[in-house]
C-alpha cells in the first residue's frame, strides 16, 4: 500500500534472509583501515580530499573511513552526504523516495571527492551521485570507495577502493553494517 | 496517493511522511544549481480560476525545481472567457498530454470533480471554502520547525473561520499531529457545524493568547463577505486583530503566522509583521519545498499511496 512497504516488496526487495557471514567486525575494521591508507597514498595526503557518503548505506562507512583517515593523518577530512533520489534513472519505473537531505559542507570546486557506498552493484546509484555532485561544483577528481563490490555492472563504473570483492549471483542480496557483511536472499 | 484533494483523505502516516521528506526538497533550493532532474519530461498544468500570487508561483517554482514543464492557464485570457466549461477546459489540456493539474476554483469540490474527467493527478490549490491542503502541509512543516513535535501544543487560529479553506485544512492537519486548536472568532464568523470540529472556540482573544504556543491569523475575506457578518472592520480589529499591544504581550518565542495576503491594519496591525516572531516568509519558503514533495510523491515516486512512516529498509541490494 504505502511507498516504503511497496519498495520493500519484490522485485524491489523484501526481507533479507542471511545465508552466510562473509566479513566480521574485525575484518571490516581492517578493510576500512587499508582503504584509508590507500586514499592517503593515492592522493599524497588529505589536502583537498572530501569524503561523501551516499544516503543511506554509505553514510556509516563514510564516517568510519573519515575516522580512520584522522587516525593516520591527524586531521579529519570534511565529511558530507548525498541523496541521489532525484537523479535516479529509474524514477517512474520503481518507487523512489528521498531518504535524507544532501549535506555537502565545503565548496567542491577543485577538491578530490571520495564517494563512499556500502555495495557496488549495477553502478546506477554511482551514476546518479556523479550527476548530483554536478549541482555543487566541479571537483578536481571523484574517486569511489565501496565496502563490497559484488559485480553485475550495467554502466562503465569502477571502484578505486574496495573493501572486499564478493562474487554473487544477481538473485542474491548483500547486507552491510559495520559489524558484519552477510550474503543471502530477499524473501517476500 | 493519486491525487491530493483534502487533508482528510490523508492518513496520519501519510501526513508525517510528507513532513519527513520535505527537508530533502528544501535542501535542493540551497544548491548552487537549484534544480534536479526528478520530473524531467513531465508536465504540470496550473489551472487557476481564482486570483492567486503566492500559491501559483509556489507551485510553478516547485515544478520547475524538479525539472517539470509548467503550463499556466490564466483564466482571464483563456477561452473560459468565451464561456468554455470547466470540463471542456480540462479535457483540452488533458489532450495536450499533462501529468498533473493544479487547480484553484471558487467552488468547493471542483478538484474532486476533475478527477472524474482527467487521468492526470489532481492537486487542490484551494476550492471555495472547502480545503487548501498544501497550505496546511506547509503550515505544519513551518510550525514543526519552530516548535518541534506539535503534540500537545496549543495553536490559535484567529479570524474568519467560516469562509476559510485554510482553517479547515489546518484544523484537520494540526489535530492529526496532536496539536490542540482553539478557534478565535466572532460567533458570526464560525461555521454552523462548528460543534462537529475537534477544536475549542473562544470569543476572547486576549485570554486565548495567554496560553498560545502559536498564533495563526486568517485574512478577512472581503471578496466573500456579501452578508454583514461583522459590524465594521474597526470593531473587528479592536476585538480580534493582533494589535501592537497584543503582540507586545506575547512571548517572543510564539510564532505568528498568516497565509497571506495580509490586510495590514485589519487582522494584523501595520507594524506587527516586522517582528522577528512573524514567520510569514518561512511559510512562503517552505511552501515551495512542501509542494515539491507533493508533486514528487504524485509523479515521481512510483505512484499510488503515500508511504507510511515505516523504518527504512535495512538492506540495500
Amino acid at each position: 500500500m504505502g511507498e516504503r512497504e511497496r519498495r520493500g516488496a519484490p522485485p524491489f526487495g523484501g526481507n533479507f534472509v542471511s545465508r552466510a557471514e562473509v566479513m566480521d567486525a574485525d575484518q571490516i575494521r581492517r578493510a576500512v583501515k587499508r582503504m584509508a591508507h590507500e586514499i592517503v597514498e593515492r592522493n599524497g595526503g588529505l589536502a583537498n580530499v572530501v569524503i561523501i557518503g551516499l544516503q543511506t548505506g554509505g553514510v556509516e562507512p563514510a564516517i568510519h573511513l573519515a575516522e580512520a583517515l584522522e587516525a593516520i593523518e591527524g586531521s579529519r577530512p570534511p565529511l558530507g552526504t548525498v541523496d541521489v533520489a532525484f537523479h535516479r534513472d529509474d524514477i517512474g519505473l520503481r518507487p523512489v523516495l528521498p531518504e535524507a537531505p544532501t549535506d555537502i559542507p565545503v565548496e567542491l570546486n577543485g577538491m578530490t571527492v571520495v564517494l563512499v557506498d556500502d555495495v557496488l552493484f549495477t553502478g546506477r546509484t554511482v551514476r546518479a551521485a556523479l550527476d548530483a555532485l554536478n549541482d555543487f561544483g566541479r571537483p578536481q577528481a571523484v574517486q569511489l570507495a565501496v565496502m563490497i563490490d559484488r559485480g553485475h555492472r550495467e554502466l562503465p563504473v569502477r571502484a578505486d577502493y574496495v573493501g572486499k570483492n564478493l562474487p554473487t549471483s544477481r538473485a542474491e542480496a548483500v547486507s552491510v553494517t559495520m559489524q558484519s557483511v552477510e550474503i543471502g536472499e530477499m524473501v517476500k | 496517493m493519486n491525487h491530493l484533494l483534502s487533508i482528510d483523505e490523508l492518513s496520519e502516516a501519510d501526513l508525517r511522511e510528507v513532513l519527513r521528506i520535505t527537508p530533502t526538497f528544501a535542501e535542493v533550493a540551497q544548491r548552487r544549481i537549484a534544480k534536479v532532474p526528478a520530473l524531467r519530461g513531465q508536465t504540470v498544468a496550473l489551472l487557476f480560476y481564482e486570483d492567486s500570487t503566492r500559491t501559483r508561483l509556489s507551485f510553478e517554482v516547485a515544478a520547475k525545481r524538479l525539472s517539470a514543464d509548467t503550463l499556466n492557464v490564466s483564466v482571464k485570457t483563456s477561452s473560459v472567457n468565451k464561456g468554455e466549461s470547466l470540463r471542456d477546459t480540462a479535457e483540452t489540456i488533458e489532450a495536450m498530454g499533462i501529468d498533473a493539474v493544479v487547480v484553484r476554483h471558487r467552488s468547493s469540490g471542483v478538484p474532486w470533480q476533475l478527477t472524474k474527467w482527467v487521468d492526470a493527478a489532481v492537486v487542490n490549490a484551494g476550492d471555495g471554502w472547502h480545503q487548501h491542503p498544501t497550505q496546511a502541509l506547509l503550515d505544519c512543516f513551518t510550525l514543526q520547525q519552530k516548535l518541534g513535535d506539535l503534540s500537545g501544543s496549543h495553536i490559535l487560529m484567529v479570524g474568519d473561520i467560516k469562509h476559510s479553506r485554510v482553517a479547515r485544512s489546518n484544523v484537520s492537519a494540526l489535530t492529526m499531529l496532536g496539536a490542540e486548536v482553539t478557534l478565535v472568532a466572532p460567533p458570526t464568523l464560525l461555521p454552523p457545524a462548528i460543534h462537529t470540529w475537534p477544536v475549542r472556540t473562544s470569543h476572547d482573544l486576549d485570554k486565548a493568547l495567554a496560553t498560545a504556543d502559536g498564533v495563526y491569523l486568517l485574512r478577512m475575506q472581503s471578496e466573500r463577505q456579501n452578508e454583514a457578518l461583522i459590524p465594521d472592520l474597526r470593531e473587528y480589529t479592536t476585538l480580534y486583530g493582533l494589535t501592537a499591544e497584543r503582540a507586545a504581550k506575547l512571548d517572543p518565542t510564539v510564532p505568528i503566522m498568516h497565509p497571506g495576503p495580509m490586510n495590514r491594519g485589519v487582522e494584523i496591525a501595520a507594524d506587527v509583521p516586522d517582528l522577528d516572531q512573524v514567520i510569514v516568509v518561512d511559510q512562503v519558503r517552505n511552501g515551495v519545498a512542501v509542494r515539491m514533495a507533493v508533486l514528487f510523491l504524485l509523479l515521481g515516486s512510483g505512484g499510488s499511496d503515500l508511504p507510511p512512516n515505516a523504518a527504512p529498509q535495512a538492506v540495500l541490494v
